[in-house]
Parts: structure tokens; sequence; C-alpha cells
């Protein structure tokens, strides 16, 4: 397969992940949208890793993975803690930073 | 054959992402990203990236989406109303996610890159494999690699400092003076997994 298709098909998964981010408005399923946008970019990695027969692109998609994970970790801790405060689980509700 | 592999997979990487901005239910979105996480797995299998499809396997399909599952469950699986604080968002968002397909779309046919119409270089036979990569984190990224343990650390450090039950009772005095409305300070003491008891 042409590497060009890797990379048309991770920039439609990015895309659908950017649409689902301004789509949705539980921080949950932004989350999980931003998870798409970053497995996209860990694709055209691992693809232009193969694209010049050079591993360290693979290397970058694992950091990136485990920045990832990071963000799943404080993300979510956050919205257990938004959660324990009985605030409401939407972010257009959530503008102000105080309470 | 391997055109097959790529569509079916192709296929189910977009199917997992669109389940996950159409499902109502966040739990189903979450199952849908399980789908989409395993078709990319196939994908990094095909760009000959073993061990970076086995660590999306095991790290991401695996650990990170125990956690959304355990999450998903704590909070409950509510769906968000349909009353729209943006006028004309749901029309809005799709059309410019396209646009931005369209517009990255256009960069990628029209770049002058000339191997993006290649298959790639023929390349040995453990290209991506844990030895190679182990080999690659452990003495040209070596700080990097460790840079990332640290920043692990850091994260798991501040989830439990986030959920922390000792945490929300501090802040929900706060909470209560900006009139929030609560039912007493015992509310939290609810029985119920967290991120800071998971860990």
């Amino acid at each position: 397969m042409n590497i060009e298709w890797y990379i048309v098909l991770s920039s439609l998964l990015f895309a659908v992940g950017a649409g689902g981010i301004l789509l949705r408005r539980s921080p949950v399923v932004i989350l999980l949208c931003l998870e798409l946008m970053l497995n996209a970019g860990n694709l055209s990695l691992v693809a232009f890793s193969r694209m010049v027969g050079n591993q360290e692109g693979q290397v970058f998609a694992l950091v990136v993975m485990v920045v990832a994970a990071c963000e799943v970790v404080v993300g979510l801790g956050l919205i257990v803690a938004i959660f324990r405060r009985r605030l409401p689980l939407d972010v257009d509700e959530l503008r102000e930073l105080r309470g | 054959m391997e055109a097959v592999l790529f569509f079916a997979a192709a296929i189910g990487a977009l199917g997992g992402a669109i389940g996950v901005i159409a499902m109502r239910n966040p739990f189903y979105s979450v199952l849908a990203l399980i789908i989409h996480l395993f078709s990319l797995a196939v994908l990094f299998l095909l760009l000959t990236a073993a061990f970076v499809a086995a660590a999306q396997v095991v790290v991401y399909a695996g650990a990170v989406m125990v956690l959304y599952v355990f999450v998903v469950a704590y909070i409950g699986g509510g769906e968000e109303s349909a009353w729209e604080s943006i006028p004309g968002q749901r029309l809005l968002a799709p059309l410019i996610g396209i646009a931005l397909f369209v517009e990255l779309a256009i960069a990628v046919l029209a770049s002058s890159l000339l191997a993006l119409g290649t298959d790639g270089p023929d390349v040995k036979a453990g290209f991506g494999d844990p030895a190679e990569i182990g080999r690659l984190l452990l003495e040209r990224f070596l700080v990097p690699f460790e840079a990332t343990s640290v920043l692990l650390l850091l994260a798991a450090v501040g989830a439990i400092v986030l959920a922390s039950r000792r945490g929300a009772a501090t802040g929900g005095s706060g909470a209560a003076s900006a009139g929030t409305p609560r039912e007493g300070e015992p509310a939290d003491a609810a029985p119920g997994p967290s991120i800071g008891d998971l860990a």
C-alpha cells in the first residue's frame, strides 16, 4: 500500500476527532475524541517512519502514547473530582474557573 | 492481501471513530474506541511496527480503556441534554471537521514528498521489533525515555491528589460559598471506586 493512503486515513481520523470535540459536550467523550486525534497523529508518525525506513518515528509514537496515557489519567481524575462536587458534567456549564 | 487488510482495518478505524462521536451513551463510545484502537494496531502491523502495535493493544486497549470503563461506570453513563448553548453547533461542528479534512488532504496530496507515493524502502527483517526499538530507547533516546517515566509518576500522583476524597472535601466548602446547592458535606461518604482507590 502507498504511504499516501495511510496519511490520508490519518488526516480523516484527525478530522473526525476534531469534529467530535466541537460537537460533543460531555467531558468524557471529549477526552475520547482527544484520544482519536492523538492516535491519528501516531498513525502518521509510524507511516512516515516507514516511508523513510527509519525507526525513530516509532519511538516518537511510543512517547506520544505515554503522554496520552498521562493526559487520560489527569483528565479522568478531573472528571471524578467534578462529579464528586455535584457539578454538571457539561463543558458548556463549566466555563467558570472558580468553585 | 495487504490491500484487503488495509481497507478492512481502515474501515474498522473509521467506523470506531465515528461511533465514538455518534453514540449517545459514553459507555458505547468507549467500546467504539476499543474497536478503533484494535484496527489501528492492525495498521501498525502493516507498517512493520510490531512493537508499537503490541504497545497499542496492551497499553491502550488494555489499561487505558479499563480506566475509562471504570470512570464511566462511576459517573454513570448519562446522556447529554439536547439543549444547545451555541446555536447551530450540531450543524457547524461537522462542517468544520470536513473543512479540516479537506485542508489536510490538499496538504498531503500537493506535497512534494515523492516517497509518499511509494510503499517505502525495503527494510531489514528486524525493522520495528522490540529488540530494535528497545536498543533505540535505551541508547539514543535514553534521556527522553527517563523523562517519560518521571512524567508518568507525576501524572499518577496528580490524579491521586485530584480525585482523593480529602481534596474534594476541602474544595467543597468553596463550592458551597459560591452558591452551589449542596446537601451537606457527608454526601461524599457514598462508597464508590475512584482513581485514588484503584491506584
